[in-house]
Formats: structure tokens, sequence, C-alpha cells
């Protein structure tokens, strides 16, 4: 910040007898952040391009000869396959599943951790855990650890109990998915509310207990209030995420029975069909959905942010 | 590592995109980086990183440097990774990697793009290399459609039958020679509760070209059914075709492996190994992994050939083979390395090194008449010989074919078609749908294809 405004005010007496030298002065103080300011460009924005000039060709990597420039219809394909379309509806059902799910386990873990009792710590670290798992190892485990209808550890309970041996994937294979998610992003919902409570006024709570508030009451007309940003913010994050979630889909269904979302779709246009034109069309319209999301999120974190500076 | 692993489909995407976008442009340098770095002494190989490759690359300095002075680069990537590669280098024609390992699917396609160099002329020269030696089927199956040779196996695998010889003794049981499919289905029910918990059979029901695709195929060659017609009429809601999948669906069904939807080659051999189920229909390999010192089951598996109806045989023909660039500057040195990698004594090399079962077996005659590997995988290595022998790569089924191939179509399309119509299979084991209406939508899906291709 000094730096910036100390410049012309240094470059000024020069200004008056010497125009290219405050430019140069100025190039000067910008010179170090170019090779960062390019290397983000080259390893970014580059391949991004190259994606965005892709999607308007029909390109086969097994056709070399056959490639052409065919204008939007990649996009016209992309918006008219069925399969896609389902794989957009697929994504939708399994982020908003996911999320609201995950919010509401959330807040209740995060209302009962806000409580002190002993072993608080160990608990908490306990209920973060799955969010550190690596996501693909996750899903392995969902798969085989527990769904596995010969091994798993479900129906190993329901045998030992008497109990029937359903077939958990092939059943509610969506259901299914959606499950291992939720187990993995309950921690970090419950993280980000966890904060929220904390940062609770606690004078206001006890001024509310004074004035006869039941814990209901304080829970509706002060918590809830003083939460929403934090549920908006831990809603948006966790939409960012899931609608780009590709291991648990690939791992646990393979995209079969119904589970395929759009980031399946795409790896399955470009790994197995081989359409590089297909899939970077198909890739740039994730790209703005995302985008669309992200741009909400943003808006969210940064008025989230305003009132914590006007609150200081 | 999170975000990373997250974005993967979009981040690989971009790179890939960048990758193929730029290739051209850097095509010029590598041409001529490789005439200084991979034109003197040295080979640059691109493979899979399965266990039989890593071996040969720990095994290489030592043996092959030092014999011949040619050194070996290796990149080794994950089998994704390094299809994607392998096509980008050779669709371009870089010339970046000298050799590559190809299976039997992608040689005759990138032979027909032009992108491989024939071996016929380096085979001729080298009669040491003995190529009469590696099977018919291997060599039918690596020959492009000019007649020419265009890769050598490294190691290769059928598909065969798998039992348990106790559980089958126990309920009295008798196995035959060469089952039929009715048979097998007719022994399923039977094994089927033999113990607590063990079904009959293990089919693979995973969505996948690879996966459920490969064995439903040779059970569809085998019902007198097709894929395509010589014409390339698709033929998925045939008579024979829909009668072998609902016989696979429900055999799979009746007496398969819980989760059978979810199951694909690593499931059914944990199914097997754990006492799961009696029987296995699936590749020659697995057997290494169930006569494994550790395996629990460890003898007491029998092998039966790929069970058939309308033909002589069924199984199966895969393999993992070297094919050389065309645009290498290396050929020479590039075919010194392949036929050493692929011959005799590279095998005897393993055997005396790191035993025998870790040889990359599968590809020659020789390998079977060797006493010591007749010693160590007694028990199936005459069953996979025979198995990969009596394959016909080109004419599986009971019609003539537009493409060879036995549990797969060999055109580009194949791998997307396979997949989708792998995942309308997959729901008719899930129940979720009948087998008519994952035919029909199969059906449609394979006109396109033929649409593309009629009249070509």
């Amino acid at each position: 910040m000094t730096a910036t405004t100390a410049a012309p005010v240094a470059a000024s007496p020069a200004h008056n007898v010497k125009q290219p030298s405050a430019r140069l002065r100025a190039w000067a103080t910008r010179a170090p952040l170019l090779p960062a300011l390019i290397f983000m460009i080259a390893v970014t924005q580059l391949p991004f391009v190259a994606t965005l000039v892709i999607s308007f060709f029909d390109w086969n990597a097994l056709y070399p000869k056959a490639r052409e420039f065919t204008g939007v219809d990649n996009y016209q394909q992309v918006l008219t396959d069925a399969d896609l379309r389902h794989s957009v509806w697929t994504t939708i059902l399994l982020t908003v599943a996911v999320v609201l799910v995950s919010l509401v386990l959330g807040l209740a873990l995060a209302l009962l951790l806000d409580r002190k009792f002993p072993g608080r710590g160990v608990v908490r670290t306990l209920l973060i855990a799955p969010f550190l798992v690596v996501p693909v190892a996750a899903a392995l485990l969902w798969k085989h650890v527990l769904y596995n209808p010969e091994y798993g550890l479900l129906n190993g309970l329901l045998h030992y109990v008497g109990g029937p041996q359903p077939d958990w994937i092939s059943n509610t294979p969506l259901l299914a998915v959606e499950a291992s998610l939720v187990w993995q992003w309950t921690p970090f919902m419950m993280l980000i509310l966890l904060a929220g409570l904390q940062s609770r006024d606690h004078q206001q709570m006890e001024a509310a207990r004074v004035d006869g508030a039941s814990n209901w009451q304080i829970f509706v007309y002060l918590t809830l209030p003083h939460l929403r940003r934090y549920l908006e913010l831990g809603a948006l994050l966790g939409s960012i995420y899931i609608v780009q979630n590709f291991d648990a889909v690939f791992t646990i269904t393979s995209g079969g029975l119904g589970t395929a979302n759009l980031p399946y779709t795409v790896y399955q246009s470009f790994y197995q069909a081989h359409e590089n034109g297909l899939a970077s069309a198909a890739g740039v319209l994730v790209v703005i959905g995302s985008l669309i999301i992200a741009t909400f999120a943003l808006r969210v974190v940064s008025s989230l942010f305003r009132e914590e500076v006007s609150r200081a | 590592m999170r975000t990373q692993s997250r974005r993967r489909p979009r981040v690989t995407l971009a790179m890939a995109a960048a990758g193929t976008l730029l290739a051209p442009l850097l095509s010029g340098c590598w041409v001529g980086a490789g005439g200084s770095g991979s034109g003197g002494d040295s080979v640059n190989v691109l493979m899979v990183n399965n266990p039989q490759m890593v071996e040969l690359q720990k095994l290489t300095a030592a043996h092959f440097t030092k014999e011949t002075g040619i050194r070996v680069n290796f990149t080794v990537l994950p089998e994704n990774d390094v299809r994607d590669k392998i096509s980008q280098d050779f669709a371009n024609q870089a010339g970046q990697y000298d050799v590559a390992t190809l299976s039997n699917y992608e040689i005759p396609i990138y032979a027909r793009n032009g992108w491989l160099h024939e071996m016929n002329s380096y085979v001729a020269k080298d009669p040491s290399y003995d190529e009469k030696d590696v099977l018919k089927p291997m060599r039918q199956s690596l020959t492009g459609d000019d007649g020419k040779l265009y890769g050598q196996p490294f190691y290769g695998e059928s598909s065969f039958l798998m039992y348990r010889k106790d559980v089958f003794a126990a309920k009295g049981l008798k196995m035959p020679a060469h089952p039929t499919w009715d048979q097998v289905a007719d022994l399923a029910a039977k094994a089927d509760g033999a113990k607590s918990g063990m079904k009959g059979i293990c089919l693979r029901g995973l969505p996948g070209w690879g996966e459920i695709m490969a064995p439903l195929t040779t059970v569809v060659n085998t019902f007198g059914g097709t894929w395509f017609d010589k014409d390339w009429k698709a033929r998925l809601t045939d008579p024979a075709f829909e009668k072998a999948t609902k016989f696979y669906v429900g055999l799979v069904r009746a007496h398969g492996e819980s989760g059978a939807p979810q199951s694909g080659f690593a499931e059914c051999l944990n199914n097997l190994t754990q006492g799961k189920v009696a029987m296995w229909y699936d590749a020659t390999s697995a057997a290494g992994s169930l006569e494994a010192d550790k395996s629990p089951v460890k003898g007491r598996i029998g092998y039966a050939p790929a069970p058939v109806e309308k033909t002589e045989s069924s199984g199966w023909l895969y393999t993992w083979a070297w094919g050389i660039q065309k645009a290498s500057h290396n050929t020479d040195k590039a075919w010194k390395f392949v036929s050493w990698a692929s011959s005799k004594g590279y095998e005897q090399l393993v055997g005396d090194t790191s035993g025998w079962s870790n040889v990359p077996a599968g590809k020659r005659a020789s390998t079977y008449e060797n006493p010591d590997y007749r010693a160590e995988a007694g028990a199936f290595q005459e069953m996979t010989r025979e198995a990969i022998e009596n394959t016909r790569p080109n004419d599986p089924g009971v019609q003539p074919r537009p493409a060879p191939g036995i549990q797969f179509v060999g055109i580009p399309e194949f791998t997307d078609l396979g997949t989708k119509v792998s995942q309308e299979i997959s729901a008719a084991i899930a129940g979720r749908q009948s087998v008519e209406s994952a035919l029909k939508k199969s059906q449609k899906l394979a006109e396109q294809i033929s649409e593309e291709y009629e009249g070509r």
C-alpha cells in the first residue's frame, strides 16, 4: 500500500521534466508481479482458451484426419443429448440433497459441540475426520467396507441380528452415493456453523434468558438469524464442490443405474468416446455453471466479511 | 490435494486439451530433440504401470543396456493416462516415444491410421527372436488390415471357467471337460447354497466396456449373436443377442453373487477367494492370484474351458503388446528393445530372478513347454494355453464380422458404445429395467454407428 502511494509522490517532480520516466517507474513497481502473472496466465488461462477453441471442432482423437470446424454443433449436441440432460438433472438432485442433509446434520452436531462437556476436543476431532479422508478413499470405503452385500459392515450387522440382506447400491444407487457424500460433507458444514455459533454475543443470550425466553425461542429468534450468513456460506461452498464431485460416482457405481453426473459424463466422453470437441464443450458448460454459482458464493462471502468488519 | 482431486475432470480436460493443441506446434522441437537425444544410444518407452512392466523396468538397465549399450528411458503411467498420452503422441506423430504398450484392441486401429511401424521386416531379419513361437491367435490379433504385423505381445490372457473342486466333490457335482452354458447354469443352481452364504457363480455386472461387456460379449458370440453383421447393421435386438443377454442376466440374478451390478474383476476375485461363490467365469490371469501362496483357496480350484453353446470355443483374447511409432527415428534400436522384452530369454531371466509365477506368459508356445514354468503353474497352465490357442480373434462367432475382436468390436467408437450399453445391462441386472428395454435402447445407440459405417 505504501509503495503504490509513495511512487506517484516521488515521481511528481520528475513528471514535469520528463514524462517517460513516470511510466518507467510505474512499470518498475509492477515488474516483480509479472513473472507470477505470466505463470498464472500460462497455466490457467491458456488451457481454458485451448478448451474453448477445441469445443468448436468436431474432433475424435482416433480419427485425426477428420478434424474440422463445426461452430456451435458440439454445444447443440450437448444440450440436446438425453443422457447429458439426465446427467445435469442427476447433478442437481445430488447437489441439493447432499447440501441440505449435511447442513441439517452439521447444524445438529454443531449445536451439540457448542456445549461444554468433558472430552469435547476428542469428539470434535473424531467428527472432523471424515472430511480429511481423501475423496476416492472414502468412496472405496463406502463401496467395499460398508455397502458390500457379501462382506460389508451394514449387512454383517443385519446378519448378526437376523435381519434382511439388502443390496444397498443396486436398490437405491443415488441414495447410496448421496449417503457417502453426506458423511464427508457434514463435518465441513459443522465446522462453519460451529464458528458461527461461537461468534454469538453471549451478553445478548444472557439478556434474552433474563427476559424469560425459552431455549427454543432463543434458537429461533437469536441463533438462527445470526447463523443465516454461515448457513448460506456453507450451502454455496458445498454446492460448488459437490457439483464437481467425480470420485464417489466413479467409484461406487461407475456411472451405472442412473447415477452419472455431469463431471462423470464429461470424463466418459473424453476418455471413452475420445470426443475431444464434445468433451470440451461440456467442460465449458460446467465451468459456466460453476461460475454462476461461484459469483453468488463470492457475493455472500464478501457481504459476510463486510458484516464482520462493521461489527468489529 | 483436496481441491485438486475434486476438480479433476475439469482440470485434466483443460490440461489435456492444451496438450493436444500445443502438440503439433511442439512436435518440431521434439523431432529435433529426438535427433540428438533419443537418436543416439537411447530409446523412449511409454508403458502402462502393470506389475509385469514394472518388473521389466527394474531388469532393463542391468541386462538390456549392459548387453547392447542402448539406454531405455521409461515413462510409466496408469492405464487411462497411458491410453490418453499414447493417442496424443501417436495421433500427431510427434515421435516423442519410440515404443508404447498397446492392447490388441488398439493395434489394428492405430495401424489403419498409419501410426505404427510394421514389424514383418524385422521379424524376417531376426531368426533368434523366433516369431513362429508366438501363439497364432496373438499374431492374428496384432495384424493390421494390410496383413502386416504391427505389434509384438508382452503377455496375454484368455477367459475360462474356475470352480471349487472341493465344493463340487462334496455336493457330488461333476464339471464336464467341455461344459456348455446350459450345463453351467444347471451346476450353478445346484451349487447355490452348498455352503452357508455361498452363491452358484460369479459373473461381472459392473458397467464398463472392459468389465461386464467382455464376458457378456463372449456369451453372445457363442449363442450365435453379434453386435454388427458384416454390412455393419446393428444386431442387438436379434433373437440370439437377446437370448444370450437374458441368459446372462437371468443366471446372475438367480444364482449369481450379491451386489452383481457393482462387481467387476476385483470383486469376483474377492468372492471366490473368500468362498462366497462356487464358480467364476473370467480372465485366465486370475488363476495366478487364486493359486498364490497366501490364497485360502490355493489348490482347491479346478479349471475348465470357457462354456460354449453354438461355437467350438468362446474364450476372449487380450494382450498388452509393443508398438513402434512410425515417426520414430530410432526404429532399429526400438526393435532391439521390443525383441528383447518379448523374447524367450527375457522370460527365462524373470523366472531365474523373481520366480516363474511372475513370468509375462500367455504369448509363446515354448513357455508352456518349460519344465520350471509347468512345475510352478501346473494347475492352470495347460488350460490357459488351450484357451488362448483356441481363440479366433477375427471370427469368434457363427457369422462373418466387419471388424476384428472377440470381447470387443475393433472400431474406435466401441469404447463409448460398449460403456453406454453396459450401463443399460447393469441396470437390467439390478432389476431396474427389463432386458428387452435395455437392448432396445442399446440398439438405438449402435444404429448411430451403423449409419456412419454403412457403405464405407
